[in-house]
């Protein structure tokens, strides 16, 4: 009853959506003001129906309704309510759901928080977020519907599968759908304003904070999927330029821009059709996200057993949406065409660099990750693109972009005067040198040429933001929410280069075969293994091995590390021990029994890696500090 | 400088910045460009013999050797016509077992291929879709009903 519940309400959520593109572009074009006003209640009708929907399948879980397939293909008799309730995102089916909910809540968002927009406009914004949710509803409906009964029911649930089963990564898919889904909200702007012929510094004003917004949920969410693999999958990486990473990053890479370019729009009106262009990619690229995904068609270590047919249907509203797009901005972006000029050095050009190389980046990342599927496709045999591309191509771009990103916040509008900033900044360069030699030399004894550019470059970013909001202070200028948050982001970039620079530079990785009672060496810290025990957790059986840490003879940590056999589905798992700290990580995974008593054991040193996602973690509250501006309130309350 | 010139030399400048990154990434590229091969290939001789390649199939049963106590392991890796040595020091991933699909990352010497990563995939049903492709017909279909 229940389950049917749930389709009845999914098929009049999509319904709904159609009403709401319908009465949302076809009101505006015909300037129908009922249908206009409708809108908003519309809106809610789908986020209700929406909410119904994911309810049931979730009561479904909760409930262990193994009737129902997806319940019984994904949750288990012993599986912790917790992850019973994160299993409704666990695969294909449900996480489609969450992925329509989340952007019926923005979509709700957008039509409680829009009453200063001009009408028309206000509903082609809504009448296109209506048609892709409209688009997703038939996709899911058509191809994945959650609710299919399963005759005869199973007695049992085959289980979630065990790597799944992790508090991170119950986080990690509604935050990264509502970085995802929330680029929608850009995007449709951007159609809006196109189809209206109208975009202005008050567009750009209106776009900003749900772009911003839309990019701190997906920089939270991958950090949260970085920390997840890090310590989850037990290899001890923090990034591995897996096609699905590679598919968030692009999106974020462009949502970045997208911000950058958004505030030459609204501050000087340039970059319009650049700014739209992006906003089509990011949202472009969001759903290339979501077809490479849960198509099937990368190998990946996300890659679960999907469906190839369902990748079409994909493909099929990936191209509708693109092309739709883009023939649209072929025809009406010449219109929006603006010609004021700017001088070679001012924020403008800072800002234009920055775009450019952000876009170049994202543009080499998807060349590495599409370039298998186009080789496979034309059958010129089977590759894979290794990770030394992508470092490479990532590092190219972003060295120049976080060397000017230091100067640039400093630049002003039109023309900058950066001579009477040039002492300071150099005074910033120099002592993020000498920092970055004491880092690499005094605490790691060691520098290459590329780890001290790494560390200089973070702290300079550092610096540089610092000395932003310090000389504001101290000059008694006005720092709004917007230049303090923007400071801040910077900031966190900083952090987050050092991570890398320190993790890339002084990591040491070591795969042991160990005795118990035998000792590893491993940078400065002795590592005791001290033998395995069998332990029983809620739905798993474990060998957990310990391991004791010392350094110069002094205990450091004591770490267990178990190899799991979940129940159900007879799924191995490493579960890794680490000891965490400011300066660095110590990590340990147990391998496999080798036979005459030793066990193999993987050891790690992770010099820094803390700071990676603490970095991703400030960038996001800067990202959230600046779109409480003040100025971006008195648009959404309308004085 | 007139402003004319000024965006010439700008144009130069941008236009030598792509050339000059698009020639490192294209290097890059082609350095890091992995190619498959199933063991059939690599019996054949087409699979290169100085340069890193990926390999993969099943892992025969009763094919996992292991010295006791040491790291360095041997299995088989077959398409059900031919079949690879694989030689690795490590740690192998949770789900490597054998009849289980695998690819490994290496290269090969004296006949034997020297792998320096081994990957299985994440979920027991998940078969990696090149392993998948290169199963050979008549016995494909009993492997992918494991």
């Amino acid at each position: 009853m229940i389950p049917e519940l749930g389709e009845y309400a999914l098929i009049l959520a999509f319904v709904l959506a159609l009403a709401q593109s319908v009465f949302g572009l076809g009101g505006a074009h015909l300037q129908h003001r009922s249908w206009m006003e409708a809108l908003t209640p519309t809106a809610m009708g789908v986020w209700v129906c929406m909410a119904a929907s994911f309810c049931c399948i979730t009561y479904a879980f909760v409930s262990h309704d193994f009737s129902v397939a997806y319940v019984a293909n994904n949750s288990n008799l012993a599986l912790p309510l917790l992850y019973r309730v994160a299993a409704v995102w666990g695969a294909h089916e449900g996480s489609l759901l969450l992925w329509i909910l989340i952007l019926a809540s923005w979509a709700l968002a957008v039509a409680l928080c829009s009453s200063t927009l001009p009408a028309a406009f206000r509903a082609r914004v809504l009448g296109v977020l209506g048609l892709i949710a409209a688009g997703f509803l038939s996709f899911t409906i058509a191809t994945s519907s959650p609710f299919l009964r399963l005759i005869p029911a199973a007695l049992d649930g085959a289980d979630l599968n065990p790597i799944l089963q992790d508090p991170a990564l119950a986080a990690h898919p509604p935050i990264l759908y509502m970085g995802y889904v929330g680029t929608a909200v850009a995007f449709a702007f951007a159609v809006a304003a196109m189809l209206s012929g109208q975009m202005d510094a008050a567009w750009a004003r209106w776009t900003r904070p749900w772009t911003v917004m839309a990019w701190l949920f997906l920089t939270i969410g991958i950090a949260l999927g970085s920390w997840w693999a890090y310590y989850e999958l037990g290899w001890g990486g923090w990034w591995f330029w897996d096609p699905v990473e590679n598919a968030s990053f692009m999106p974020w890479l462009t949502a970045t821009a997208l911000i950058h370019s958004l505030a030459v729009t609204e501050a000087k009106g340039l970059f319009k059709s650049w700014t739209l262009l992006l906003a089509i990619f990011a949202f472009s690229l969001s759903l290339l996200g979501t077809f490479l995904v849960r198509s099937g068609v990368l190998v990946s270590v996300h890659a679960f057993a999907s469906d190839p047919s369902r990748g079409l249907f994909i493909l099929g509203l990936l191209l509708f949406f693109i092309v739709g797009s883009l023939v649209l901005y072929a025809v009406r972006a010449s219109a929006l065409k603006t010609n004021t000029g700017f001088a070679l050095v001012s924020r403008e050009s800072f800002l234009l660099l920055n775009n450019a190389l952000l876009v170049a980046a994202a543009a080499l990342i998807l060349t590495g990750t599409l370039w298998p599927l186009f080789m496979d496709a034309f059958n010129l045999g089977k590759i894979s693109v290794g990770p030394p591309y992508f470092n490479l191509v990532f590092l190219i771009p972003t060295l120049p972009l976080i060397a000017l990103l230091g100067v640039g916040m400093h630049a002003g509008w039109t023309r900058a005067m950066l001579s009477s900033k040039r002492n300071a900044l150099i005074g910033i360069a120099g002592g993020a040198a000498l920092v970055a030699a004491f880092v690499a030399l005094g605490c790691y004894d060691s520098a290459q040429l590329l780890t001290i550019v790494g560390f200089t470059a973070g702290f300079f970013v550092i610096g540089s933001s610092t000395w932003f909001v310090l000389h504001r202070l101290l000059t008694k200028q006005h720092l709004t929410r917007a230049a303090f948050g923007m400071a801040l982001a910077h900031a966190g970039v900083g952090v987050l280069v050092i991570g890398v620079t320190g993790v890339s530079a002084y990591k040491v990785e070591k795969d042991l075969s160990l005795a118990p009672g035998e000792k590893a060496q491993i940078a400065d810290y002795s590592f005791e293994y001290m033998g395995a025990r069998p332990v029983a957790g809620p739905n798993y059986d474990a060998i957990e091995g310990r391991v004791v840490i010392r350094k110069h003879d002094m205990l450091v940590d004591e770490l267990t590390t178990q190899k799991r056999t979940f129940r159900a589905q007879h799924q191995p798992m490493t579960q890794a021990g680490i000891s965490v700290g400011w300066s660095r990580d110590l990590f340990v995974a147990l391998g496999e029994d080798l036979g005459a008593g030793k066990w193999s054991m993987r050891i790690q040193y992770k010099p820094l890696v803390r700071f990676i996602w603490l970095g991703a973690l400030i960038m996001a509250l800067g990202g959230l500090i600046a779109v409480m501006d003040r100025r971006y309130r008195s648009v959404a309350k309308g004085a | 400088m007139t402003p004319r010139r000024k965006r010439l030399y700008a144009l130069i400048a941008i236009v030598a910045g792509v050339a000059a990154s698009a020639t490192i990434a294209l290097k890059a590229f082609n350095n890091n460009m992995l190619y498959f091969y199933d063991p059939s290939q690599v019996a054949a001789g087409v699979a290169p013999l100085h340069k890193t390649f990926r390999v993969g199939g099943m892992v025969t049963k009763g094919s996992v050797l292991r010295e006791p106590g040491s790291l360095e392991v041997h299995f088989v890796v077959t398409d059900f016509q031919h079949s690879v040595t694989v030689s690795y020091s490590g740690l192998l991933p949770d789900l490597f077992r054998e009849g289980q699909g695998v690819i490994a990352h290496g290269h090969l010497k004296d006949g034997l291929f020297m792998a320096d990563e081994v990957l299985a995939k994440h979920d027991e049903k998940y078969m990696p879709p090149e392993v998948a492709k290169s199963l050979k017909p008549p016995v494909a279909s009993l492997g992918a009903g494991t």
